[in-house]
Order: structure tokens, then sequence, then C-alpha cells
């Protein structure tokens, strides 16, 4: 089964994709490229388009204003869904309950007029695949979610699908699970060579899946690449604080003889090393709340650090570590401290210092 | 684009094809009834005179106004009986659950005029309670004098679509409401009267509605108790004594549609923005608490009264189809079962002729229904609506009407072929039958679909289903239950249904089982036999109607636990 698809996996393209929900703008001319083979996750919160953009591959939902949609070289764009050859698995996992699983599974292989002999030893290899040849006459109902979830991969791969799409398939799974089932459909992703794209509103997903990414916001892809230049080089305020933590503050740009600087209020003053800023320019600073270095108030400042001061106002212990909140003048800046048995923690009121590397700081425009 | 119109060319065939039939059975029949009610019988030019004659005729003046008083005081004694029921069952632990879901089919088993005839023998003046009545406490209750005998008939057979609808609005009454109201420091009666009436209000207008539009429209029952003095009695015997030519009938068909109208739009109103049910979620229903002693004796003696009145026309039937010579006596004199030999020798055509009819009918209906639900809801077809629209009108329109609108629209018509008007072929029953009981048909087709998650169908299509597999192999499957439910309920209503039927029986040999009931009933030597037909019927739906529960609640413990995929997580 894997041999197939590493020789003939394809890539999608979503040239220029406009579409609406009656006057509601869904999407707004979305270009995207997926290369064959590629493990690819639309990630947005809910009402970002991510899903219809998903569907409209699969052939579901309304049809585009403008644009169109390429699986290798072919148009889709105006093609019915069963004419498409693209593994979607739903949310839900849509398991027919008048069907056992092995009904389920042979389902797609029956509508494609797949001889009887053929479709029972591909049914086996899909199940065997997801390690559920044995429940192969239970009925859905009877069935826990993971092993739902696994019939629907099953269901959808047996097919040989040219693009396998996944519309928030974990979200019904409890924690554990999910953990367990993204490894796996990771897995199954490497071994079948499959181009993949994957919906999730779970930034913690799709960093540990994706090869690549695409951040969607409102209907428009707010950026592409791959999880960890996406969490470090964010190119706008919606990137930075979806991906993780972040600070964000808002101030200007100056160039003095002592080197660029970023400026907020009074309180701030951030050596920085960006060239492509205009020098008084409006500018957002961003750092993650790890970067920042939590010290007693009289810590003097190390080499290529900003140093801040502030008082604790706030405090909460997270486990693996302790999140303070630190009043710098007007701002309230997040900062991360990993937590070990038997370390002090400051106290609320408390004066302290910020420690800021320049090289963690991103300045983005205002 | 391309893909979705050419979608569309098979369900827009199909949508076409249904809505000629409802054009031609339903809308120009009807439209036919209220062009003739408002044509000068002479000159045939638009007037309103035929409405003038009709209120200033004496008799109809008074058929009108007792229409009116039965309705509304079949309405009063419904709420009599079912709102101590439905009290009792949501405030208090006992069993009472199964013996509402009992009653909820037995306006759906027996029509009120199967049971009228043994009504009369066990309430009349000279009936088995006067009787008694009379003897251990010297007076007498006249139950069943004139209008009172329809009233009550109609009362003990029609109770139960308040007592469900009531029952299921108290049910629904979210638990916190009332915890909120007392923890606010409201209890006892201005909590029922600020909080619990307020919220059961809906459904208990909905259920009463529905009383008054069935009762306003029963034909049977009055015939039968010979009650002529009301409107949907006199449409009829206009037009079978005077001629279909005669203009009252279809002045009182369209006053008869108006009030049916009426009544569903009063509970249109009464439901419009208050379905409070779905609203909250959480704990359903009122706090429960388990009843005193002397609050449980007399708990159950409501209930058993009500349970006994409920019977009665049962009990009755029985009797009288067992019984010889019933008459100034408690019970029959003797019991034979000879009433059912006669039966079984000479009247069998009735139980065959329904069997197909009603057969047929409800077959016609959910293959409609089906088609039309999917039509509606799962379709971008232009007007698609309207299909629903029309299919739903025909509740508002009362049996007399149909019966009244297809004789004079297709008596001129002749079927090919065997070259008779196709308002004597006995096929125009069935059509007349499909069309009264598509509205319940569809809604349980309607309910049918929208447990079935769209995500199943698009997963089939994804799979390489095209549309019209999709439905065969999925959907069509997965409604099975809510289809079946359909067809039972038509099949049930369709066989024991008399208002319609009764104007298009136009031979002996064709008539159904409510024909031959009503034939029998007119004679005093016939009520035997009426009655074990009676019981026939009785026992057909009932089998019927359990079988259907049966296969569905196999289906259920099959597969049903997620057949609507639950929706988010």
């Amino acid at each position: 089964m894997s041999s197939t698809y590493k020789s003939k996996a394809l890539g999608v393209a979503i040239e220029d994709i406009t579409l609406s929900f009656g006057m509601t703008p869904v999407l707004k001319s979305v270009n995207l490229t997926i290369e064959p083979g590629e493990f690819f996750t639309f990630l947005g919160p809910s009402g970002s388009g991510k899903s219809t953009l998903l569907r409209l591959i699969a052939g579901f939902g309304p049809a585009p204003s403008s644009g169109r949609v390429l699986i290798g070289d072919r148009d889709v764009t105006h093609l019915a869904p069963w004419d498409r050859n693209v593994g979607l698995v739903f949310q839900n996992y849509a398991l027919w309950p008048h069907m056992t699983v092995r009904k389920n599974v042979a389902f797609g292989l029956e509508e494609h007029k797949v001889p009887a002999q053929e479709i029972r030893e591909r049914v086996d290899a899909a199940l065997d695949l997801v390690g559920l040849l044995d429940l192969a006459q239970r009925r859905p109902s009877q069935l826990s979610g993971g092993q739902q979830q696994r019939v629907a991969l099953a269901r959808t791969v047996v097919v040989e699908p040219q693009v396998l799409l996944l519309d928030e398939p974990l979200s019904n799974l409890d924690a554990n699970l999910r953990v367990q089932m993204r490894r796996e459909i990771h897995d199954l992703q490497r071994k079948l060579g499959l181009t993949t794209i994957f919906v999730t509103h779970d930034q913690e997903e799709a960093n540990t899946v994706s090869d690549r990414m695409a951040v969607l916001d409102d209907g428009v892809i707010q950026q592409v690449g791959s999880p960890m230049s996406l969490y470090d080089e964010p190119v706008n305020r919606f990137v930075a604080s979806f991906l993780g933590t972040a600070n964000l503050v808002d101030g200007r740009v100056e160039k003095t003889e002592d080197g660029t600087h970023f400026l907020a209020n009074d309180a701030i003053r951030i050596p920085v090393a960006v060239a492509e800023l205009q020098p008084g320019a409006h500018a957002v600073a961003l750092f993650r709340p790890q970067s920042l270095l939590i010290r007693e108030a009289d810590a003097p400042a190390a080499q290529s650090s900003a140093r801040l001061e502030g008082k604790v106002v706030h405090r909460e212990f997270l486990g693996s570590l302790i999140r303070y909140a630190v009043a710098v003048g007007d701002h309230t800046l997040l900062v991360d401290d990993s937590h070990q048995t038997g370390r002090e923690c400051f106290d609320m009121q408390e004066r302290v210092s910020l420690h800021l590397d320049r090289a963690q700081v991103r300045v983005l425009p205002g | 684009m391309n893909a979705l119109s050419r979608g569309q060319l098979g369900p827009g065939v199909l949508a076409v094809v249904l809505g000629l039939f409802l054009v031609v059975f339903l809308v120009v029949p009807v439209a036919k009834v209220i062009y003739v009610a408002f044509q000068d019988p002479n000159t045939g030019a638009l007037t309103l005179v035929n409405f003038a004659d009709f209120f200033k005729t004496s008799l109809f003046q008074e058929s009108f106004i007792n229409s009116l008083y039965v309705a509304a005081m079949s309405v009063v004694l419904s709420s009599i009986f079912a709102l101590p029921l439905a009290y009792f069952t949501t405030r208090f632990n006992f069993g009472g659950s199964v013996i509402i879901q009992t009653l909820g089919i037995v306006p759906l088993i027996m029509p009120p005029f199967v049971g009228a005839v043994a009504m009369a023998l066990l309430f009349g003046s000279n009936g088995s309670v006067n009787l008694l009545l009379d003897e251990w406490m010297g007076f007498t209750i006249p139950f069943m004098e004139g209008l009172n005998g329809v009233i009550f008939v109609e009362s003990v057979h029609y109770f139960p679509f308040i007592l469900i609808n009531l029952s299921a609005a108290l049910a629904n009454i979210d638990r916190s409401m009332e915890e909120s109201a007392q923890n606010l420091g409201s209890s006892g009666f201005r909590l029922f009267r600020r909080i619990v009436f307020p919220l059961a209000m809906p459904g208990y207008i909905a259920g009463a509605s529905l009383v008054f539009l069935k009762v306003f429209d029963d034909l049977g029952t009055p015939l039968l108790l010979n009650i002529n003095n009301m409107l949907a009695p006199q449409a009829y015997l206009r037009i079978t004594s005077i001629g279909i030519s005669d203009p009252m009938g279809y002045v009182i068909s369209v006053i008869l549609v108006a009030c049916s109208l009426l009544a569903l739009w009063t509970s249109f109103l009464a439901m419009k923005g208050k379905d409070y049910a779905t609203v909250q979620k959480g704990g359903g229903g009122l706090s429960k608490r388990e009843l005193r002693g002397w609050e449980r004796v007399a708990c159950y003696t409501v209930i058993i009264v009500i349970l006994l009145l409920v019977l009665s026309p049962h009990i009755g039937l029985t009797l009288l189809s067992f019984g010889t010579v019933w008459s100034f006596s408690v019970l029959p004199d003797a019991f034979t079962w000879a009433h059912y030999a006669t039966v079984f020798e000479t009247s069998m055509q009735y139980v065959n002729n329904t069997l197909l009819y009603a057969g047929l009918a409800a077959l016609i209906d959910v293959i409609f229904a089906t088609a039309i639900a999917y039509i509606v809801w799962r379709t971008q077809l232009a007007w698609r609506q309207w299909l629903d629209y029309a299919a739903m009108g025909a509740v508002a329109i009362p049996g007399v009407v149909i019966g009244i609108g297809y004789l004079r629209t297709f008596y001129d018509f002749n079927v090919p072929f065997i070259d008779k008007p196709l308002a004597t072929w006995w096929v125009i029953i069935v059509v007349a039958l499909a069309i009264r009981r598509l509205p319940y048909a569809l809604r349980a087709c309607v309910a049918a679909l929208q447990q079935v998650s769209e995500a199943l169908e698009e997963a089939a299509e994804n799979l390489g289903a095209t549309k019209s597999r999709t439905v065969r192999r999925i959907v069509v499957p997965l409604m099975t239950g809510g289809i079946l439910a359909g067809f039972i309920t038509s099949f049930a209503t369709a066989s024991v249904e008399l208002s319609a039927t009764i104007m298009l029986v136009s031979a002996e040999s064709d008539a159904p089982l409510a024909y031959g009931i009503y034939e029998f009933m007119q004679s005093a030597s016939g009520r035997g036999p009426g009655a074990a037909l009676g019981i026939i019927a009785v026992v057909i739906v009932g089998v019927a109607t359990y079988l259907s529960h049966l296969f569905i609640e196999r289906r259920r413990e099959a597969h049903a636990p997620e057949i609507a995929v639950p929706a988010g997580a």
C-alpha cells in the first residue's frame, strides 16, 4: 500500500479562492501551494474559514465565486465530490451506524466497482493497518472514540485517495487519547507518504504533526511556514498571539549613537537589531514570557540585555513554571520562570528587575 | 456551479411531479370548493349571496353555533381529563408515564364514531351507567343527551392530544427554572402561576387547538349519534341529498376551512418563539416528590376513573360485538359469536378494501414524504419550501371538504379504459386518504431525515457515491425507523377515516371498514355486526402499531446510539 503512494503523491494548489456564505465573505483571495507528500495544517480560531477551505478541496459547501483548486495538474474546482478522489476524515467520524466496521470500510471500494475478492483483501489490509481487524464485525456504536477514529481513517485510506483531508479529527477525543492518535496519524501519513491536510484550532497539535502550516484568521491566510518559524518569526500580532503566549508592546523605534532602540513610554527601552524600520515609526515589540528573566530588583544587567524595572502584580503556579504578571510603567508583562522544588518565588508587590536578551525581541511594524 | 446544477436535475424532475400531484389533488379541488361558494348558482357570477343565505337560514345559524359550542366544550372537558393526569405524572414519582404513552395512541387506533354507539349504550338515558345510578341513587345524568353526547364522545377520544402536548411541555421545563424561582423566594401557588403555568402554556394551547380542530371537523360522530344540526353533517347531508350543485355545502366547507386555519394559526402563535425547551439544557422536568398516603389514593382514583372513561368505548364495543340483545339492561342479555360469523361471511370486502386502500395510501405517503423531505432539506432548489407548505396544507382541510372538492372536480373526468368518472373510481379514495395523511407522514420523515447527520452523506460522496447512490445506501436505510413510523401512522389513521371516504364511496363493493361500520350502525339489528367490524378495525390498527413499535425498538437497540452524530464535542 505504502509504495503506491510515495510514487504518485500529488500536490494541491489553491489559487485566488474567494467564497461567501450568502452575503458573508468566508474566504478572501486565498493562495496556497501544498507540496506532494507534505503534512500541511490549516490553523486558526473557529470562524477563520479553515474548515470551509478544507471542505472546498473535497467539493462540499458553496462553490467559490472566484479562483480554482488544483490537485496535481487537474482542475477540480467544479467537480462533484464523488469524482474527486480526495479522502476526507470528518470531525465526528461520520461512520454509518447501520453498517458494520467492515461494511463501512468496504463502502468506497464498492462504489468504485472493485471486484469482491479485492475488496476483501484491501479492507483487511486497511483494518490491519489501523489495528482493528479483530473488530471488523462490530457496529460503530460498539467502538470507543479512538477506535471509531481509526475506522474513519481506514475507510478513507482504503480507497487510496490522492490527498488526505483531516477535519479536526482529534477534537472529540480526551486529552491522553488525542496525543496517542496524533502520533498514529502522523506515523500513518509517513508510512503512506500521502499528501495530507489537517485542520485544527489547537496550536500544540499543529506544531507536533505539521511539516508546514498556514495560520488563518477572518478568511485570510496570515502566514505560511514551518511551526518553529511561525513561532519565532510571526509577521503580525495575530500570528504572534495565536501561537503561544506573547508580550506585545506598542511603541516606536529610535536610532541614536548607541544603536537602535525600541521605546514604549519611559519605562521600556530595549536595544534591537532591526534595520528595516524607519526611526520614529510606530512599532510593536514582541517577546515571549520565557525570554524574560526575573531577578531581584538590584540585579545588574547582563551584556546585550535590556534591564526593565517593575513590580509583581499577579502570580500563577502552572506546575512546570510560575507565570508572573509584572507592571512595568503602564505595561503589564508576562514572565515565565521555570519552577524547581524548593526555589523561592517572588511575592506580590515585590519590586523586581526583568532581563531581556536583544536576540529574543522581534519588532513588528505597528 | 456545474457540479451543483448537475446534481439538481433528478430532484428537480421529482419536485415537479410531486408538485403536480399536490396541485391536482389538493390545491385545485379546494380552490374549486372555495370558488363555487362565492359563485351565484344561477348566473355563475362571483357573489356573497350564498353566505348571506347561509347566515339567514336558522338551521345553519344553529348548526354554526352548535359546532362552535361542541368544539369549545370538548376542549374544556378534554382539559378537565388531561390536566390532573399531566400534573400528577410530572410532579410526583409514580408509574404514570406508561399510562400516558398508552393513552397517546387511543385516538389513533379508534376514531370516535366507532365507539359512539357503544358509548350511547353505556352512558345513554337507558344505558348501563344511568340504569345503575337510577337504581342505587335515584337520579340519572344526561351524558348523551343531544350535543352532550357529541361533546362527551369527542372528549374521551381526543383529550390525549392535550395530555401529550402538556406533559411534554411540563417535562421540558428545566428544573433550574423552578429552583431559581424558589431561590428568589417564590413557592406554592405563586410559583405555579408565575413560572410553571406560563412555561407550559404553549404546549397546552397546541394540544387544545388540535382538539378544537378535530372536533369541529368531525363528521362521523354526530352522524352516528343522529345529531344533524352541526356544520359537518349539514355539508354532508346537503351534498348527498340535494346534490353537488347546491351551494350551501360549499359555503359550509369554506367556513370549516376558515375555522381550521384559525385553530392552527392560534396554535402556531402559541408555539412561535416559545420553544422554551431548547433554550435551556440540563435537568429536565419539575422536581418530583413522593406521594403521601392519602394523595396516593386520590391520584390513583382519578387515574382509574379517567382510564375507565377512556376505555369505555372499547369495553362497550366489545360487549356489543358479543352481545345478543342489549337494551334497557346493564349488560347484554347473552353472549354469542354470531356477529363475527356474520361479518366474516358477508362483510370481508370491507376489511380487504381497507387493507388495500390504507396500505396503498400509506405507501404513497411515505414515498412522497421521503422525497419531499429530501428535496426541502437537502437540495437548493428554488421554491422547494412550497412543496412542504402545500403538503402540510392538507392539515387544515377537513375530510368533508376534500370529499366535496373531489366530487365537484373529478365527476366530469372519465378515467380512460374503464369509462367511469374519476370521482367514483375506488382509486380516488386512496388518493384522498393519501393527501389527508401526507402531513403526518411528512413530519415523521422530516424528523427522521434531520436525525441523519449531513456528514454521513458527505462521507459517502467523498468515497465516490453519487447523490442518488448516497440516498439509496445511506439516507433511506438510516431513515427506516421514521419512514416506518410514518407508514404506520398513515395506515392506522387512514384505515378508520370516514369523513372523506363517506362522500367518495360509490358502490358497496368499494367501501372500506369505516363505511361498513357506519352502514351497520344505522340499524338496530346491524349494531352487533357493526361492533364486530369495529373490533376488527381496532385489532388491525393495534397489531400494526404494535409491530412497528417492536421493529423500531429492535432497530434502536441495534444501532441507534449515534445515528445523530454528536455535534461539536
